[in-house]
């Protein structure tokens, strides 16, 4: 019986190993260092606020993994020989393999600052992480005030998990405005707002100079490079992204870039093994995704595809429309198709932004200038519908269109405010149109005829 | 490394820990049932009405103030910082110490009333008596055990409910929903029946009626003295019992088809009312494992085979032989009773049966074949007595079983244990029989948001009914489970914004309609094929 490896049991690895046991009878192990059982690693930051506990981060319960014969090995990956198709675990044992997939996802940047190295600086990727974090900052009398590096998804969520338990944050953001390398303005402002309504405080357009170390080899201040200015601290969380967990294959033959090099099959450079996840690396970047996409959504359909190959049937990865969302604190943020920020903005790419007069609710949808053609829209505190945005992007539609249909793509919960009618009207004023929007229709929603 | 110790970080640090304000306010509404306490122990109060109303008054005061403290310096948005650190809301000491409470009182008050003060013949002592000048003024009758029940049901309802409000302020549907349970509650459940009391004399002899409360949850509605009591009542009583018999046949399914059964069980029904106020810091207990959900099955569906047996039997009993006296009798109703359930079980097996799980079709086969086997043995054999057993035992059995123990004792003392919806999801028949209409004729279902879900668990996590709603979101497939009350929490705690009660076409309701989850379509194709 063919066996089947996955390095990695996270997202990416777990939905291979799933799909591989629908369609088929190998053997199939997981390998990890990191928990014995998969958890959402989107969901650790919950744990350190209370909402849930680590085990409710746990999609599949504890039997789940034998009932479906997937064997699941505590343990870390050393070396790969692919020559003689062999892990080398740290523990000195060697473990066998037909075919191997490498999911090991990403680790948190670090830019060679001095003092990153220091106990109390940390980032926030892994549950060894989150049980640093609880030994860092259990509390604001250990921890009196926390500096965290980097305006990122990960930098806000981890400010908000330090201010739940009422540690003084203070957010250095190298950017002039928050997240403003991927939001529109608008959009970058409306957070920068609520960032400092929750009592964060956001220090925009500046850097880490040094971090210091007090007698005992501890985090005990950071410096702004900018300034010079010290700001004491118990915690640096350094949150200014992520680059893939590879180190443990250099040497090993397998094509290496940022991440492990992958062909649309997801096949590296060597015969049977494969990347999938945060870890791998398109030789050439998708549509306009970006080579390596750390993305819990692209983990889980990069999987999906693998598991179609590995089992006889070679599909390539053929991701669908770009779709992505977040929280931002108490502000949810969906994103389908692609609403590029100014920095990052095509040429033939034009806006139409509205944000509610009072509340921290906002929309920017992208269109093409010349053809008026829609390309994509972002939301902030109001929910759309993934199925319909995904028609309309393969239907190409008209902005429009899409402006006319906008009460059917709404799906925030029932008895919610409406914000349809002010969002045309401005639309309407902006670009000198009279459009009327249509009542939602179930019959267009759900496609019936 | 730090030589920290972590659980006392816990316990005393944000957000565990509570704020001055909190902690008065605790004593406060502390203060208020300790009145109520020293009443039962016969501390005589001379003014009883005052010293009722300042211990409402400090219990509901005491409520508004925590809640407020809690929440007023903070963002609209989810509150749930701390619910698994704090010992109340994570089966801690204190859970235990309020189960423990809550249960003896339950035990108290079914059984044991007489320690509340009640006096059968004579005037009520005790806390029982605190609440006559209440009871007097609005039946005009002394309190008993169950309007001292009542009221406190009424007071915990609004001031949780208010809490509850301040708590998802910026979630429309949790406030509107919350205010009807709020409503219903203080309108249908208290001051009506008590009204209704209050009209009763020569010509009128009304029950007590909660009008909004339907057979199979009221078991008794049927009962011999009650329909005795609505014919001599005229034309109202008339009216309320062929209310009661069209809010079980008519009302209820239509407004389950239209809207799910959360139309009742989380926007109408008493239980459910105290389960989304008071009961709602302890959602996340119920369990999500796979084993309880089989549990649930089984034991709420033999309640509703119980209860229906129970009910059936009960009817019977005081029917008469003879058709000239009355067109129904023994004979007919029982005829009917096994018609009615030949027709509905086999119109679901004939046309839904795909729908229903292999053991939920073994158990209806099972179910179906107890009943009529039972009504078939009862003609065979020709006995006073239906099923074999007493229908006054029957009716005693269930009363003190369901009514009682699990309703009452488990049901409600057990919160901080089992979770706010123990009895809603286990033994509720009600909840069963809207269930099954939910999952197989309903237009209701929560709908998952294409492939946005990131598996994170808030969702499962605070699902009162226990059901594993990660479990279909994160396959991109709809939640149609019967036993979904329509809270709308898991919507609200979803980061993702991935769920969405609605009430849609029946049409791909349940079947993954091509799950879009992001990959291209024909990889989505070929993965739908089964």
């Amino acid at each position: 019986m063919e066996h089947i490896v996955i390095i990695g049991n996270g997202i990416a690895g777990v939905t291979a190993a799933r799909h591989i046991r629908k369609l088929s009878n190998k053997k199939i192990t997981i390998v990890s260092a990191e928990s014995n059982y998969f958890f959402s690693r989107t969901a650790l930051m919950y744990v350190y606020m209370g909402h849930m506990k680590f085990e409710h981060t746990q999609p599949y319960e504890n039997w789940f993994w034998k009932k479906n014969r997937i064997d699941l090995l505590n343990a870390y990956v050393s070396k790969v020989n692919h020559k003689n198709k062999k892990l080398l675990l740290s523990d000195g044992t060697q473990i066998n393999f037909d075919k191997l997939i490498i999911a090991t996802g990403s680790k948190p940047n670090k830019f060679g600052w001095k003092g990153q190295d220091l106990e109390g600086v940390q980032g926030l990727y892994s549950k060894q992480d989150l049980e640093l974090l609880e030994t860092n900052a259990p509390n604001k009398k250990v921890c009196k005030r926390a500096v965290i590096v980097g305006g990122g998804l990960i930098g806000i969520e981890l400010a908000e998990m330090l201010r739940s338990r009422d540690i003084p944050v203070t957010f250095l953001v190298r950017e002039d405005s928050f997240w403003n390398g991927v939001l529109p303005s608008g959009e970058s402002q409306l957070i920068n707002e609520h960032i400092q309504e929750h009592h964060i405080n956001l220090r925009l357009g500046v850097n880490l100079g040094e971090i210091l170390a007090d007698e005992n080899g501890r985090a005990k201040a950071i410096t702004i490079k900018e300034t010079g200015e010290e700001i004491a601290c118990n915690l640096v969380g350094l949150t200014a992204g992520v680059t893939p967990n590879i180190d443990f294959l250099k040497d090993s033959g397998i094509e290496l870039g940022r991440g492990v090099k992958v062909n649309r099959l997801l096949e590296t450079n060597i015969k049977n093994i494969y990347a999938i996840g945060d870890c791998a690396e398109q030789h050439e970047a998708i549509g306009h995704r970006r080579p390596i996409e750390a993305v819990w959504y692209t983990g889980r359909m990069m999987g999906e595809t693998l598991a179609q190959t590995i089992c006889g049937n070679p599909t390539e990865y053929k991701p669908g429309h770009w779709f992505n969302s977040a929280k931002f604190l108490d502000i949810e943020y969906q994103t389908y198709g692609w609403v590029f920020s100014e920095r990052a903005k095509k040429e033939y790419e034009k806006h139409f932004h509205w944000r509610h007069t009072k509340e921290k609710v906002c929309i920017t949808v992208a269109f093409n200038r010349e053809t008026g053609r829609f390309l994509g829209i972002n939301t902030f505190g109001i929910r759309m519908r993934h199925e319909l945005f995904d028609r309309w992007l393969t239907e190409e539609r008209n902005v429009d269109f899409v402006m006319e249909h906008l009460a059917d793509a709404n799906f925030d919960p029932e008895f919610y405010k409406a914000f349809e009618k002010e969002i045309i009207s401005k639309y309407n004023g902006d670009f000198g149109k009279s459009i009327d929007i249509k009542k939602k229709s179930l019959k267009r929603i759900f496609s019936l005829s | 490394m730090s030589t920290y110790d972590k659980s006392m970080a816990l316990t005393g640090q944000p957000p565990a820990a509570l704020s001055t304000g909190q902690k008065m306010a605790t004593l406060l509404g502390m203060g208020g049932l300790a009145i109520l306490l020293l009443a039962s122990f016969n501390l005589n109060f001379q003014n009883k009405g005052l010293w009722l109303t300042i211990s409402l008054s400090a219990i509901s005061l005491g409520i508004l103030w925590f809640a407020w403290d809690a929440y007023t310096n903070k963002q609209p948005g989810i509150k749930n910082d701390g619910v698994w650190f704090k010992s109340i809301s994570n089966r801690g000491l204190w859970g235990w110490v309020a189960g423990i409470a809550l249960t003896c009182f339950y035990i108290i008050l079914y059984f044991y009333p007489e320690y509340l003060g009640l006096v059968s013949d004579g005037e009520n002592k005790g806390v029982i008596s605190l609440f006559d000048p209440l009871s007097i003024a609005l039946s005009g009758n002394p309190a008993s055990q169950w309007f001292v029940y009542g009221t406190l049901y009424t007071v915990a309802i609004l001031a949780f409910g208010i809490k509850f409000l301040w708590k998802y302020r910026h979630n429309r549907y949790e406030k509107i929903r919350t205010v009807s349970v709020m409503f219903f509650q203080t309108a249908f459940a208290f001051l009506i029946p008590e009204f209704m009391a209050r009209l009763n004399g020569d010509k009128l002899n009304l029950p007590y009626y909660d009008l909004k409360n339907m057979w199979p949850l009221n078991y008794y509605n049927f009962e011999g003295y009650r329909v005795k009591a609505f014919i001599n009542s005229g034309n109202i009583g008339l009216a309320m019992l062929l209310f009661g018999i069209i809010s079980v046949f008519v009302i209820s399914p239509i407004l389950t088809y239209k809207y799910g059964k959360r139309w009742y069980c989380s926007w109408v029904c008493g239980c459910g009312g105290l389960a989304e106020t008071i009961g709602d810091p302890f959602r996340q207990l119920s369990s999500k494992k796979q084993s309880a959900w089989k549990i649930e099955r089984w034991l709420v569906h033999t309640v509703v085979v119980f209860v229906t047996i129970m009910t059936t039997a009960v009817i019977y009993s005081y029917l008469g032989n003879d058709t000239s006296k009355y067109w129904l009798t023994k004979k007919t109703f029982l005829i009917g009773v096994a018609v009615v359930l030949t027709i509905v079980f086999s119109l679901v097996m004939i046309f839904k049966r795909k729908q229903l799980q292999k053991d939920a079709q073994y158990g209806a086969i099972g179910f179906f074949a107890v009943i009529i086997g039972l009504i078939g043995l009862h003609f065979l054999s020709g006995d006073g007595n239906i099923f074999l057993i007493k229908s006054g035992t029957l009716r005693k059995s269930y009363s003190f079983l369901i009514g009682s123990i699990f309703s009452g004792v488990v049901g409600t003392g057990f919160y901080p244990i089992l979770g706010n919806r123990v009895w809603c999801r286990f033994g509720c028949p009600m909840a069963a029989i809207l269930g099954f209409q939910q999952k197989l004729f309903s237009r209701f279902r929560i709908t998952t948001n294409g492939g946005q879900c990131i598996s994170c668990g808030n969702c499962s996590t605070y699902c009162e009914m226990g059901i594993d709603v990660r479990a279909y979101a994160q396959k991109g497939e709809n939640i149609v489970r019967s036993s979904c009350v329509g809270c709308g929490i898991c919507s609200a705690v979803c980061p993702r914004g991935v769920l969405k009660l609605e009430n849609g076409p029946l049409e791909g309701r349940i079947d993954s309609n091509q799950v879009l989850l992001g990959n291209d379509v024909d990889l989505m194709e070929l993965m739908n094929k089964k």
